[in-house]
């Protein structure tokens, strides 16, 4: 293979690389922009793989960006492009398959990859992960003939794919060994909520352990810190991710637990910017550089680098990333934003209110740092800006406790008109 | 882009009975799509998708189930493809989408296929269907554009707006005059030996731009050629400098039309007043100092005199209001087969006239709420008609503070102005052809 050159050259094909290309167009019509991708399917979005395995989506029709996109904006798409090398000094990144590129300005949106804790005899062959469309489809094919699924991790992935696989009428476990579900999110009271209604469905949720040994494969004998002992005939590990800086390695490019960017997305390598699930970036509520991999901070983060590779005036620099999610479960609905989690004290004020579903408004200042929502309506959205803003809600702040639907909303109309 | 529907919330009218999302839930089924909430301190305030032109609930849909209709500008959700992760809301800070508990998914505004039930039900007046300025710029953007992109008018200025929307609809058979002031400046004539524009145009004196112009028309008709000239002049070249000649043709009944885009001074060459200049306006002929407060004369109103010359054609127009435009534009071409037709539009220069660039739109239809600038048209036989009533204007005080070229103004100074604004109304009444009763 040849080299190929490209002006703007985009490694990942979700969501940070998406936004980023159309970002780099509306500012260089011409520029020769091509995006590599590792996949050999059309870029999809991490988050649509649980109802690729519930079967709820048809792995035909997850594409975020098909060729007529990649036509329209003029941009190539290179599949089964797998980087595995980034040679900052030279401007050009290598292929798994030899191939070599080169570049003007480089985004690394290689997002992340499932992390596997380090368990005796958890072998790979053993589990299932589910970061790509291939995983998921061989969890679909596998959940047909499965009876008995354990699931490492009650974060976002591991407690989607558990619904979908418990609905598919599995027996199912989920083992965390943090003490409450999705606790980078939500405060123990939320997340008690969120698991009772698993174990409503029949789904065995084993907080607080953690696995020790593992053993075979269909079934996969597990044994946990408890004694507990699980058989698995299809197991899943979904324990969280890590950033995918491989790539990275014997390289200039500053990392920590991921890519380390500035509020304009650059590394501090020149010609190299990072967004996405891969880069770590400067956190809104401390300030601390963090990873903040979820799916809005990746469209917020791509749009920025792409900005700055085309030289965008209108650029606004990145605030800072603010942890935020928003969960479906079993037809029910969980928001959180900022640090809802945080407990009451050194100035941060908690209120919950149970009377309609269950909300938690942390407040400092009068300002709002973090809210979690479970079935009760708000404008996530709304609340994120409001969060950024650090809009003072001593004017309203009763009514904003009683109403924080409402109340957020006359808050933002207000503000636009 | 073609400019696409919009509702439009006006938060004075609104009693927050909420009949709109009684009519909603109705039309939808589910939760309301729109919502009306208490203000934070009085009145009404509303949530409701904007259907953004760079949507980030489209961005932030890992499924595709959101996407923007290029043709309509609503943007689409998709219960087939929607998986119910709610990140959408999260893109949102409109609350324009929003998760129902009733239906089990997010709802957004979906502009009802053009027929909104929430605007039908309201029966206040707080909710309107804008949709003839997206029909008609919907039906330009069809046409071809007869300039160059990039013409460097400045931020802000609607001449640029005006001629193009004018050029798209007279189209190639036309020949274009164009004084000098802004429109030529801005690079319609060209530069550097190449021409601004599609169809031939040229750059006569400020004096002689009527004669030229119809000249020109008689040579074609004498080839047997059937050509539309026009002017794009500034003030300057109609109502000063350029009024002899302009006066001339009219009254000759040359088949030209004539375009006066009126910024009330030689804007273009350093703010100069002209005989278009309204009292009390700060130029930098007429300064403000310890002795000068601006033009202490009233403006010459031009197209009171063209009707004076018994012309085929006379109308008054505002860019706030290019549906009315285009109609006289019709009007005026028709007319000027037969005769001299003269379109006199109003430019408010936020360059020259000290106002941010982002409000021209809103000075225009400040100037025209408060009859600053009144917006009728004139034909030999039909009299005056006012194209958008006069009967209830606002204070012309709320135009005259948008604008910094008026800021030194005292307060009889604003009697004055509203008293001439108020005369001028009478006068143009007397020109309103009466039943024959009276």
């Amino acid at each position: 293979m040849t080299d190929a050159h490209a002006k703007y050259l985009i490694v990942g094909a979700s969501h940070a690389g998406r936004e980023a290309l159309a970002a780099i167009r509306m500012s260089d019509p011409d520029g020769r922009l091509v995006m590599l991708s590792g996949e050999k399917h059309l870029p999809y979005s991490p988050t649509i793989l649980p109802y690729v395995v519930s079967g709820r989506s048809s792995p035909d029709r997850v594409a975020l960006a098909k060729a007529e996109w990649f036509a329209g904006n003029r941009a190539e798409l290179v599949q089964d492009a797998r980087v595995v090398a980034v040679d900052p000094a030279a401007r050009a990144v290598r292929l798994a398959d030899g191939g070599r590129w080169t570049y003007d300005r480089l985004l690394l949106a290689t997002g992340a990859e499932p992390a596997i804790p380090r368990v005796e005899g958890l072998k790979p062959g053993a589990y299932h992960v589910l970061r790509t469309l291939d995983d998921a489809l061989a969890i679909r094919v596998h959940a047909a003939s499965a009876r008995r699924a354990v699931v490492l991790g009650a974060g976002l992935v591991g407690l989607h794919a558990a619904e979908t696989l418990a609905e598919a009428g599995l027996d199912v476990t989920v083992v965390e060994m943090r003490p409450h579900v999705l606790a980078e999110y939500f405060d123990a009271k939320a997340a008690a909520l969120i698991g009772e209604a698993f174990e409503r469905h029949g789904v065995r949720m084993l907080m607080g352990r953690r696995l020790e040994r593992a053993a075979g494969t269909e079934p996969c004998r597990l044994d946990l810190d408890d004694g507990t002992e699980l058989e698995a005939d299809l197991l899943l590990v979904a324990a969280g991710v890590r950033p995918a800086t491989d790539l990275l390695a014997g390289t200039p490019v500053a990392t920590d637990r991921g890519i380390l960017v500035d509020e304009r997305m650059r590394t501090n390598v020149d010609g190299v910017w990072a967004a996405g699930d891969v880069a770590q970036a400067k956190g809104f509520l401390t300030g601390q550089s963090i990873i903040n991999g979820t799916l809005p901070e990746a469209v917020e983060q791509g749009r920025i680098a792409g900005m700055d590779m085309a030289g965008d005036a209108d650029l606004v620099p990145y605030g800072g990333g603010i942890p935020l999610n928003t969960y479906g479960f079993f037809g029910r609905h969980a928001v959180a934003v900022g640090a809802a989690a945080t407990p009451e004290g050194e100035g941060a004020e908690v209120h919950t209110d149970r009377s309609d579903g269950y909300c938690r408004v942390v407040l400092r200042d009068n300002r709002l740092i973090g809210l979690a929502a479970i079935d009760r309506v708000v404008d996530a959205g709304i609340l994120w800006r409001l969060i950024q803003r650090r809009t003072d809600l001593t004017p309203v702040r009763d009514r904003f406790l009683s109403h924080p639907l409402e109340t957020a909303r006359a808050l933002m109309s207000q503000g636009w008109r | 882009m073609a400019a696409q529907d919009t509702i439009r919330f006006i938060p004075q009218r609104c009693d927050g009975c909420g009949d709109c999302m009684t009519a909603c839930s109705d039309a939808k089924g589910g939760a309301s799509r729109i919502s009306v909430v208490a203000g934070v301190d009085q009145g009404w305030e509303l949530a409701l998708c904007r259907q953004c032109g760079d949507p980030k609930c489209v961005a932030n849909c890992p499924a595709g189930a959101l996407d923007k209709h290029g043709r309509t500008g609503v943007v689409g959700w998709s219960a087939e493809l929607c998986v119910d992760c709610h990140l959408c809301t999260l893109g949102c800070a409109y609350g324009g989408i929003a998760f129902d508990p009733a239906a089990g998914h997010v709802g957004k505004c979906d502009m009802c296929d053009g027929a909104p039930a929430c605007v039908a039900a309201c029966g206040k007046g707080a909710l309107e269907h804008l949709s003839a300025a997206a029909r008609l710029h919907e039906a330009q953007a069809a046409r071809e554009d007869m300039f160059v992109p990039g013409l460097s008018a400045c931020q802000g200025c609607n001449s640029e707006l005006l001629i193009r929307h004018t050029m798209r609809r007279i189209g190639r058979d036309s020949i274009v005059a164009a004084p000098p002031g802004c429109i030529p400046g801005m690079g319609t004539v060209g530069y550097n030996g190449q021409t601004g524009s599609k169809v031939p145009i040229f750059h006569p004196l400020l004096t002689n731009t009527a004669a030229m112009l119809g000249g020109i028309k008689r040579q074609y008709e004498r080839k047997g050629k059937d050509v539309t000239v026009v002017a794009l002049a500034g003030d300057g070249g109609a109502v000063d400098v350029g009024f002899q000649s302009l006066s001339g043709a009219a009254e000759r009944g040359e088949r030209v039309l004539f375009i006066c885009v009126d910024n009330e001074g030689y804007m273009n060459t350093g703010m100069q007043a002209s005989g278009s200049t309204t009292f009390g306006s700060w130029t930098s002929t007429t300064p403000v100092g310890e002795v000068g407060r601006g033009k202490s004369t009233d403006g010459k109103y031009l197209p009171q005199l063209m009707m004076g010359h018994g012309c085929a054609y006379v109308a008054t127009a505002s860019t706030a209001f290019l549906d009315d435009y285009h109609a006289k534009l019709e009007r005026a071409l028709a007319a000027s087969r037969a005769g001299f037709a003269y379109l006199h539009v109003h430019a408010p220069c936020p360059t020259g006239w000290r106002f941010p660039a982002a409000m021209t739109t809103e000075v225009c239809r400040r100037q025209v709420e408060s009859n600053f600038v009144t917006l009728w048209d004139f034909t030999p036989a039909g009299g005056l008609r006012f194209t958008r009533g006069v009967e209830r204007p606002r204070p012309v005080a709320d135009y005259v503070r948008m604008i910094g070229k008026y800021k030194h103004l005292a307060p009889v100074d604003l009697e004055r102005i509203q008293a001439s604004v108020d005369r001028r109304v009478e006068t143009l009444q007397g020109f309103q052809r009466r039943p024959a009763a009276e």
